[in-house]
């Protein structure tokens, strides 16, 4: 979703902030900035270049490649670096359409990916490209029959994400990509909000390419990875140099990447540990909120959903009100509201699982993460009843449906 | 730098602390309007004299942004007390300039504050059809963006 962050309308403090935003994006960790450091600094070598400076350059570059593969259950050959996650989709989706656009058409993708991947296909459908939106459930899962259903002689590409952003839902990607292969259709999934959270293994949920991003995962923002199976040949997007094996033209953005290899090391290290204790704070901030809160439901699937979203829709007020309210209590959180987005148009994430224009107003999305404490969660537990009540006492819907009685 | 993504403190101030909130049980004028763009609402109730045509009091509902219910406080601060003409006319650049600005995206919510008002009056004026209303009246009423409060979009659902 076109997330808008009400940051982005006030200056909110950045002391004392309760950050419940980590699906947007996360602090660079103080071990991956530490890892960085050299890069920008004495150890500024150009990795294509010959001299002790640059190999030494390269190295990191290399060992940071085979983390990320080791990371995904792939060969390091298999791993391109890129400039972000929405490079990386749009990489996969281009790079198909010129490599296999003699072959064939069209695209399937779902209704509820990243504008990373809906945009680039919309590019393509001014091409000529035919491109299907799977529909998805109220709780936004893509089925893989209706893949299989959607499956044409002339489909070149499939490309689901992993775990939707907005409402966490999680994928059957393994069962897609099952369905794919047996159909010799390429399988891309986006894998951005899905790395470091739930388990990632690119031969076990059958995938040909996958995208991730550093920034998602407490590395620096402005690097992303592609894994492209041994054999899927993909044209670049960005031609120049020979760096990345031809795949990627472009001095590689090596304290970033550098950074990316220590952000997944970090989670090869706690990961586990992270992920659970996030769960429960989430649960808590699922069942705090939905409690305190009438007419408060979440969003998304109950259990197939990431550890670290909890996603609701309140009714009868707007997000934005609900963020603004909240940013004056130095909590960052997120809303598909409409008023959010620069298009005016509501989360079309939402609107896919069926929830009606006004509903989708009132969208809230909370994302915990490393640094969160239970004290914090309590804390907007505690804060959030009284902002929705004010929001509800200036909305003429909540006047209407309590003079219905529908509300008291 | 252009920071004009962001609310100034005027609009802050109003979103939290809103002047004239709420709706006025026996209103002499009701005016419901929504928001085509992004599917808002807003509601302005007004309370006129007889005999003098003044508001003497008005109230806002608003389901909407932070710039729609600043938008929604500053415009009944702006008529309040104001004869039925004179509040027709209050423009939207008003309020607007009146509230420090407002990001370009955020500026068809004054809309929706300025065509309120001007429901309202229209309102008051079908009600009392003894009486003449301004010549402005229907000019300004014809961009209206009418809503019937009992459907609006989706049900509330
Ligand atoms: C699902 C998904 N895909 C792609 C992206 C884009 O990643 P990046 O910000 O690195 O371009 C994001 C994050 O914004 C995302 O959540
Ligand atoms: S009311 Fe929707 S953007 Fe202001």
């Amino acid at each position: 979703m076109q997330m808008m962050h009400v940051s982005d309308f006030v200056h909110g403090k950045t002391q004392d902030i309760i950050y419940l935003d980590h699906a947007a994006t996360t602090k660079v960790d103080p071990e991956v900035f530490e890892a960085m450091v050299p890069h920008l600094q004495e150890e500024y070598g150009n990795p294509s270049s010959l001299y002790g400076l640059a190999r030494r350059s390269r190295i990191k570059l290399e060992q940071a490649r085979e983390t990320v593969a080791s990371f995904i259950g792939a060969d390091a050959s298999e791993i391109v670096f890129t400039g972000c996650g929405t490079e990386a989709d749009n990489y996969v989706i281009k790079g198909t359409a010129l490599a296999k656009g003699e072959q064939g058409r069209h695209i399937i993708t779902s209704a509820i990916e990243h504008h990373a991947v809906l945009h680039p296909c919309q590019a393509l459908e001014k091409q000529g490209f035919e491109v299907t939106y799977l529909p998805v459930d109220e709780y936004g899962l893509v089925s893989p029959e209706q893949v299989a259903e959607a499956l044409r002689d002339d489909t070149i590409l499939v490309t689901i994400m992993y775990a939707n952003n907005e409402v966490g839902t999680i994928e059957p990607i393994a069962e897609i990509g099952a369905i794919c292969r047996e159909r010799g259709v390429w399988f891309h999934t986006d894998a951005v909000q899905a790395v470091g959270k739930i388990p990632v293994n690119v031969d076990e949920l059958n995938v040909d390419m996958l995208a991730l991003s550093a920034h998602k995962i407490y590395g620096p923002k402005g690097v992303g990875a592609l894994y492209v199976r041994k054999g899927v040949r993909l044209p670049p997007l960005i031609d120049g140099g020979a760096q990345e094996e031809g795949r990627r033209g472009g001095t590689e953005n090596v304290a970033g990447i550098v950074g990316l290899g220590k952000a997944i090391e970090l989670l090869q290290r706690r990961g586990e540990e992270d992920n659970r204790r996030e769960a429960a704070l989430r649960d808590r901030l699922i069942a705090g909120i939905t409690e305190s809160i009438s007419h408060c439901r979440l969003t998304g699937h109950p259990e197939q959903r990431l550890p670290n979203i909890a996603s609701f829709v309140v009714q009868y007020v707007e997000g934005e009100g609900i963020l603004l309210s909240l940013d004056m209590e130095g909590i960052c959180a997120s809303t598909g509201s409409a008023c959010t987005s620069a298009s005016l148009d509501p989360s079309h994430v939402l609107i896919a699982m069926g929830y009606s224009h006004t509903l989708a107003h009132g969208s809230l999305r909370l994302s915990v993460g490393r640094e969160n404490t239970e004290e914090e969660i309590e804390r907007v537990i505690e804060l959030l009843p009284p902002i929705v009540q004010r929001l509800r006492e200036m909305s003429p819907l909540w006047a209407d449906a309590r003079k219905r009685g529908e509300v008291t | 730098m252009a920071v004009d993504f962001m609310y100034s403190e005027k609009v802050l101030e109003h979103f939290r602390n809103p002047r004239n909130m709420g709706e006025i049980e026996d209103a002499d004028g009701v005016g419901d309007v929504g928001n085509p763009k992004c599917g808002d609402m807003m509601r302005i109730t007004i309370k006129v004299d007889e005999a003098t045509g003044t508001i003497t009091d008005v109230k806002f509902k608003t389901f909407g942004c932070g710039a729609a219910i600043a938008t929604s406080s500053m415009v009944t601060e702006l008529v309040k007390g104001k004869s039925l003409q004179e509040a027709l006319a209050v423009s939207n650049k008003t309020v607007v300039e009146q509230l420090g600005g407002l990001p370009p995206v955020k500026l068809h919510c004054s809309v929706l504050a300025e065509q309120g008002i001007v429901a309202a009056i229209q309102d008051y004026y079908a009600k009392h059809p003894e009486k003449t209303p301004p010549p402005e009246l229907e000019s300004k009423a014809q961009y209206l963006e009418k809503v019937d409060p009992h459907g609006w979009p989706d049900g509330d659902q």
